[in-house]
């Protein structure tokens, strides 16, 4: 299938991503990571300020964007690859904070693979904005549909 | 949070912590769609991924990059890190057993902000680099 290009710089409708104690932690203890701050609220209040975020938390925007908050192209699932992911992060995020999320197409492209034959590229950047309005991270993403089977 | 590391006493080739991940195992996969509600089935759902023409389900690249960064986290200090970018270089299997480690590459100020900058990889059993990343991290 050939490339839309015209995709570029499309939006999706904000979504809302409240950052709750419960799925930190699981997050957390999902990736191994026992670090006492995000299990005892008083001890990370004193070392942090309030419960942090792992620095890959974001992608659990996932559970919040419905349809019309993520803009995409119609990749094949079986062909998917995660290439790239990138945050960065401007003010603290804590538990308690409830961001709004905007969703948008950086670019999409294509090239030249090896094994995988002709690849698709789609970057999608999302903006975060704290309770107060203040932009706190954004994180860009880069999916790739590759020509065939992704493990073999 | 007090940041953990001194900008002054970090220089260009220091190691970072090095996190050891062992034996990655299908319920890592499993309990990280929970966590993070990625259920693309390639990461549980055996027949599916066989129907695709590969052998085993596979670790999400970013249950992966979650492990790396504990290297961040526990270098800098949770909340210490302004950025990390993560490139998925190969699949990380049941079985495997990960080294995430790091070095640090440079130092700058931006925003008034004392930060150290480094790369990352991880590494499996075999020595092959599953994932590639760089970071920025906050120092006192």
């Amino acid at each position: 299938m050939p490339i839309d290009k015209s995709i570029i710089g499309k939006t999706g409708k904000p979504f809302t991503m409240p950052i709750e104690w419960s799925k930190v932690r699981e997050f957390a203890r999902a990736i191994r990571d026992l670090n006492p701050v995000y299990f005892d609220p008083e001890l990370a209040k004193k070392e942090c300020g309030g419960i942090p975020v792992p620095p890959t938390f974001l992608q659990v925007a996932a559970f919040w964007m419905g349809e019309d908050s993520t803009p995409t192209a119609n990749f094949d699932l079986r062909r998917i690859l995660h290439g790239e992911q990138d945050f960065e992060f401007l003010k603290p995020i804590f538990v308690g904070d409830v961001l709004t999320g905007t969703s948008r197409i950086a670019d999409v492209y294509e090239k030249e693979g090896g094994r995988g034959g002709k690849m698709t590229f789609m970057v999608t950047e999302i903006e975060y904005k704290n309770q107060k309005g203040e932009v706190v991270a954004y994180a860009r993403g880069t999916l790739v549909e590759t020509g065939q089977a992704v493990g073999g | 949070m007090a940041a953990k590391i001194k900008y002054d006493a970090v220089k260009a080739g220091d190691a970072i912590p090095t996190v050891t991940i062992d034996h990655v195992s299908r319920p890592d996969f499993v309990r990280y769609a929970g966590a993070s509600g990625d259920f693309v089935p390639l990461h549980y759902d055996q027949t599916f991924v066989e129907a695709a023409g590969i052998p085993t389900v596979f670790a999400q690249g970013m249950w992966t990059a979650g492990c790396l960064s504990r290297c961040l986290t526990d270098y800098a200090g949770a909340g210490q890190v302004r950025r990390f970018k993560v490139r998925f270089a190969r699949q990380v299997w049941p079985g495997d057993t990960l080294t995430c480690r790091g070095k640090v590459t440079g130092k700058s100020e931006k925003h008034g902000e004392k930060l150290v900058e480094g790369e990352l990889e991880v590494v499996n059993q075999k020595g092959e680099t599953t994932v590639k990343g760089n970071f920025a991290v906050a120092a006192a």
